[in-house]
């Protein structure tokens, strides 16, 4: 088979095809949709047991620069003045029309250095973005870094034996640590819903770490089906489907994201790209909104598919469906008028041409079992 | 299985009589993945070859079954209804999908033998 010539490889790749992923391209990477097991065992002993998943293909990213982080607050509506040393946030990256051209996870590694990482999609734009706005300051692409994610509710018991200083971070923290000899920097975060655990690593180190982790009985390989079908379940947004640069924060229900320093009245509000909009808003409310469904039946609802009010107009879209193996039930998250977007709203989807019953139903579907501390 | 015989869509055919009874190969639901859903024709619907009979829902996507012959619907399997794993553990026995009273003759020359559609597997790969 004859690969395009702009697809590329994580440095797990043979990794994955040694453990039967199904490899297709993604974002510019070759990627395993799946492994042996299949989307539904994969998912759930993730939730059981714990996941590695290689997510190298995102961008890992490093600001630099005296003022840093004022300098990024201009790019993203968070307080990373606050942020303390180790402590990670999640953000979007937004533009002059308040959309959102990226959402990330920033962690702060100095007084002046912060780490990003940011979906594999959008880190060339990214990066650009962030080099036009902060020309001052030294951006570092770390291409070839490998990064992994360990998930599920038996990852501490992982760490517990490799770091177990690991087990004392919670949730969206993290720390230079060395396992096994490997250095690594460990963060208490990940986006399935469940406790769990991201870690960066060097190339060279790639391999070895991954040894390490897989000898574990419980941890095995998981794919992006998986990865996807979990964090539908735990509400979470998938950058391009959920939320784009048509979308605001506001619209797409993660006004949390935003500090509430930086909205009116705050110590520091507003200065970010298209603060006017999002925090007129955040004032005044949105058209539509995004909300989560449970789908009547047992057929799944996906992407795309129409929704339609008691008369039959359509009025909002879906944006993310499929079957959630933990519910043993399809669901789906979309967009619909603020007027129908109160939970319980009863509302029809168009599968194939036929209306299929869905309930406006609070997210997470799935609880999120995060370590608070 | 040894008297069925096969499509290019990976549906298998047993004809007995003037009952054809169809359902997906062990290579489709591997494609397929985790079956989640399944809907099936009405009893008593007129099929042509080619005319979308069923509908097959996985985790991953949705997959349409087409009708490899002219007939009419003469049962269902309700089965797959409760269970659509079924059409996973075992899609040529337990998870067939429907059966045709056939209309017309039948051409068997369009449908590849059990050997034939192994070849055809292997020289897709």
């Amino acid at each position: 088979m004859a690969l395009e010539p702009d697809v590329s490889k994580t440095i797990f790749h043979d990794y994955h095809v040694a453990a039967g992923g199904k490899m297709v391209p993604f974002a510019g990477y070759l990627m395993p949709v799946q492994y042996r097991e299949g989307i539904m065992q994969e998912h759930l002993h993730c939730r059981d047991r714990v996941g590695l998943f290689d997510v190298s293909h995102m961008g890992q990213v490093i600001v630099k620069g005296e003022g840093a982080a004022a300098a990024l607050e201009k790019l993203m509506p968070v307080d990373l003045q606050s942020l303390a040393n180790n402590q990670q946030t999640y953000a979007t990256l937004t533009n002059e029309q308040g959309g959102v051209l990226d959402d990330l996870i920033i962690t702060r590694w100095t007084d002046d250095t912060f780490f990003l990482v940011v979906n594999a999609g959008c880190k060339e734009h990214d990066i650009a973005h962030m080099r036009k706005h902060l020309p001052n300051f030294e951006i570092t692409y770390l291409a070839d870094r490998g990064l992994l994610a360990l998930q599920g509710m038996q990852a501490k018991d992982v760490m517990a034996e490799l770091v177990p200083e690991a087990n004392r971070l919670v949730f969206m923290n993290g720390g230079h640590a060395s396992i096994d000899g490997i250095e690594v920097y460990i963060t208490r975060s990940g986006y399935t819903g469940e406790d769990g655990f991201e870690i960066s690593v060097d190339p060279a180190d790639a391999l070895a770490l991954a040894d390490i982790l897989l000898a574990f009985e419980s941890v095995n390989w998981i794919g992006l089906g998986a990865r996807d079908s979990l964090r539908l379940e735990a509400g979470l947004c998938l950058y391009g489907h959920d939320m784009d640069q048509q979308t605001s924060p506001v619209e797409a229900g993660i006004v949390w994201s935003i500090s509430k320093s930086r909205r009116v009245g705050g110590v520091n509000e507003g200065g970010f790209l298209g603060a006017d909009v999002i925090l007129e808003q955040i004032a005044r409310g949105v058209s539509k909104k995004r909300v989560g469904f449970l789908v009547d039946g047992r057929a799944p609802v996906r992407e795309g598919a129409e929704i339609i009010n008691d008369v039959g107009a359509v009025v909002g879209v879906v944006t993310s469906g499929g079957f959630g193996p933990t519910l043993q039930a399809p669901i789906a998250m979309g967009y619909v008028p603020t007027e129908l977007s109160t939970i319980g709203t009863r509302l029809n989807a168009l599968v194939r041409g036929k209306p299929r019953p869905i309930t406006v139903t609070k997210m997470p579907l799935v609880p999120q079992r995060y370590f608070r501390g | 299985m040894s008297k069925a015989v096969y499509t290019q869509d990976h549906e298998w055919v047993l004809i007995e009589d003037d009952v054809a009874t169809i359902g997906v190969t062990e290579f489709a639901q591997e494609q397929l993945g985790d079956v989640v859903f399944v809907e099936l024709p009405e009893l008593g619907a007129e099929l042509s070859a080619g005319d979308e009979a069923a509908v097959v829902e996985s985790v991953k996507a949705a997959g349409e079954i087409n009708s490899p012959l002219n007939g009419i619907v003469l049962a269902v399997n309700e089965a797959l209804i409760q269970s659509p794993d079924l059409l996973n553990s075992a899609p040529q026995t337990d998870g067939w999908m429907f059966k045709l009273s056939l209309t017309d003759g039948l051409d068997v020359s369009k449908f590849m033998s059990s050997d034939e559609y192994q070849q055809f597997l292997v020289s897709n790969d």
